[in-house]
């Protein structure tokens, strides 16, 4: 069993937040969340909690696809359009430059 | 016989942890806290002559322009108690530049954190201008041009009179203010994930609080509203405000963004440090950035570069760059007395005569960079602490910061003073 980063104590902290809902991708709040890991999350709008399987290491504030997203799709953050994916992402993957680009400029 | 020395309450084991002292502090809830009764919340400040309250009682050498800098900062040096503000501009400027560089010189010298000035400038007339702008706050301010003394003569003279000023200045006596005498802005930087999920809302939540007493709030940061202009737009007050303001923000992304832009805004926005930090795209920074704002408030107006709020109390917008202490610098030419800063990836700013206050949610930020940041609202990350403790905690730092606590930016000679240029000089 890989160590859990967000254990303290026998106190569990979330691995990952996402701010809505609506969201389809969550932020990792802990330091050296690793791939494999079976992420604990919590949706700070409503305090519901998610699970997902981390497929990659996510350094701390880096963000984590909550459903599989398709070129063209929008990542949507704080229930917001924050710009549209340009590579394929799997639940569980990366999510930043490499695969989401701004619709601004 | 070898005594122990004793240890400082705070003090810490390294010199090389970073550390944050008042982590404890902010943390461990002390008693007599400000926030446990905000409404009826004080602080101790120096009234000025037009009524406004400073938290900070400088005496200022204020030069005109680059040439000025040189006496300036000799008379600050020759004179304890007294700062100089050194800064790269004020030659051969002209419209709305020229302006907005009287404007802000002006309103630094008026901002209550400010207790008399002596304004150095190349020539009398522009000199004059300045004071004559300073001295309608009733202030002390006089002007002294080089031209036809030289900077030796120029500086004796400055020198006897910033001598009489901080000797005034030093016997002012403080008075306790409601917290509705503060003036209070925000602005963010080196923005990460964490900023949108805990020092922004912190910040948010102040406003939320106080605002409704009668303090006054400005946010601003023009470009780092592109991606949340739909939300920042119906937060206005009005629909006239509302309209003034995206005339506003569409202004700067035509004229300044989309003027200038390469594909990727020259990794300028969002930033390495945003990227670093997680941030992905300008849309993503931006919604983060209004976090700081609350939920509650509206902005009552929009206002200029360095523009002083006149519709009285309550949340304005000011149209500024989104660089930290271009940003801050403007605030505190608008008259606000204690600046809130949310940090992710550990921004160093500081202002001279105002106290920037840092906020960070980022542990690995708290941890490494401790010595920057003034009140650490990690705690959201992990759910032990809620937003409102958040903003209770930023609220006891803020009275105790307008009380007399250095910031760690002040305490780490952060100064940064800068003029924002709209364009280049004739």
């Amino acid at each position: 069993m890989s160590h859990d980063p967000s254990s303290d104590g026998g106190r569990t902290h979330p691995h990952l937040l996402a701010h809505s809902p609506l969201d389809n991708v969550a932020v990792a709040v802990v330091e050296g969340l690793s791939a494999g890991t079976a992420a604990f999350g919590v949706i700070t709008e409503n305090n519901s909690t998610f699970e997902v399987a981390v497929r990659h290491d996510i350094p701390i504030g880096h963000k984590v696809a909550l459903t599989d997203l398709k070129a063209g799709d929008t990542a949507v953050k704080y229930g917001q359009d924050i710009g549209k994916v340009i590579q394929p992402v799997a639940k569980g993957e990366h999510v930043h430059v490499h695969n989401v680009k701004t619709k601004r400029w | 016989m070898s005594a122990t020395p004793s240890m400082l309450p705070h003090e810490i084991a390294s010199p090389f942890v970073g550390g944050a002292p008042d982590q404890l502090a902010t943390k461990a809830l002390p008693p007599g806290r400000a926030s446990a009764d905000y409404r009826n919340a004080t602080f101790t400040g120096w009234r000025r002559e037009n009524g406004r309250v400073g938290v900070r009682n400088h005496v200022v050498l204020l030069p005109l322009d680059d040439l000025s800098n040189a006496a300036c900062e000799a008379v600050a040096n020759l004179v304890k108690g007294t700062m100089a503000l050194p800064h790269a501009y004020g030659r051969l400027q002209f419209g709305e530049d020229l302006e907005l560089h009287f404007r802000t010189l002006i309103g630094i010298g008026s901002n209550p954190n400010v207790a008399a000035v002596v304004v150095i400038g190349i020539e009398d007339q522009w000199t004059n201008r300045v004071v004559e702008g300073i001295a309608k706050t009733g202030k002390p301010v006089v002007g002294f041009g080089i031209e036809g003394h030289g900077d030796i003569a120029t500086i004796a003279r400055a020198s006897y009179q910033a001598k009489r000023f901080v000797q005034w200045a030093t016997e002012l006596p403080r008075e306790v203010c409601p917290i509705a005498d503060l003036w209070v802005s925000t602005k963010c930087g080196e923005s990460d994930t964490t900023t949108g999920l805990s020092s922004c809302p912190t910040v948010g939540n102040l406003y939320d609080k106080l605002i409704p007493l009668g303090i006054y709030g400005v946010f601003g940061e023009t470009s780092e509203i592109t991606g949340a202009e739909h939300l920042c737009r119906e937060r206005a007050a009005s629909p006239d405000i509302a309209d003034k303001w995206y005339a506003m923000w569409k202004a700067y992304q035509d004229e300044v963004i989309e003027a200038h832009k390469t594909d990727d805004l020259s990794d300028s926005q969002p930033t390495k440090g945003n990227i670093a930090g997680g941030l992905t795209t300008i849309e993503e920074k931006a919604l983060g950035n209004l976090e700081k704002i609350g939920h509650d408030c509206r902005y009552i107006d929009a206002l200029k570069p360095a523009e002083a709020p006149a519709r009285g109390p309550g949340l304005y917008f000011m149209d500024t760059s989104s660089a930290a202490a271009e940003c801050v610098t403007l605030m505190a030419a608008a008259g606000y007395v204690v600046h809130t800063f949310p940090t992710g990836q550990g921004n160093v700013i500081g202002n001279p005569i105002v106290p920037v206050i840092k906020i960070s949610g980022n542990p690995r930020t708290v941890r490494t960079m401790g010595e920057h940041i003034d009140v650490d609202v990690s705690g959201v990350l992990t759910r032990e602490m809620t937003i409102s403790q958040a903003g209770d905690a930023l609220i006891d730092m803020v009275v105790r910061t307008a009380n007399g606590r250095l910031t760690a930016a002040e305490a780490l000679g952060h100064r940064e003073f800068v003029m924002t240029k709209l364009y280049r000089s004739a």
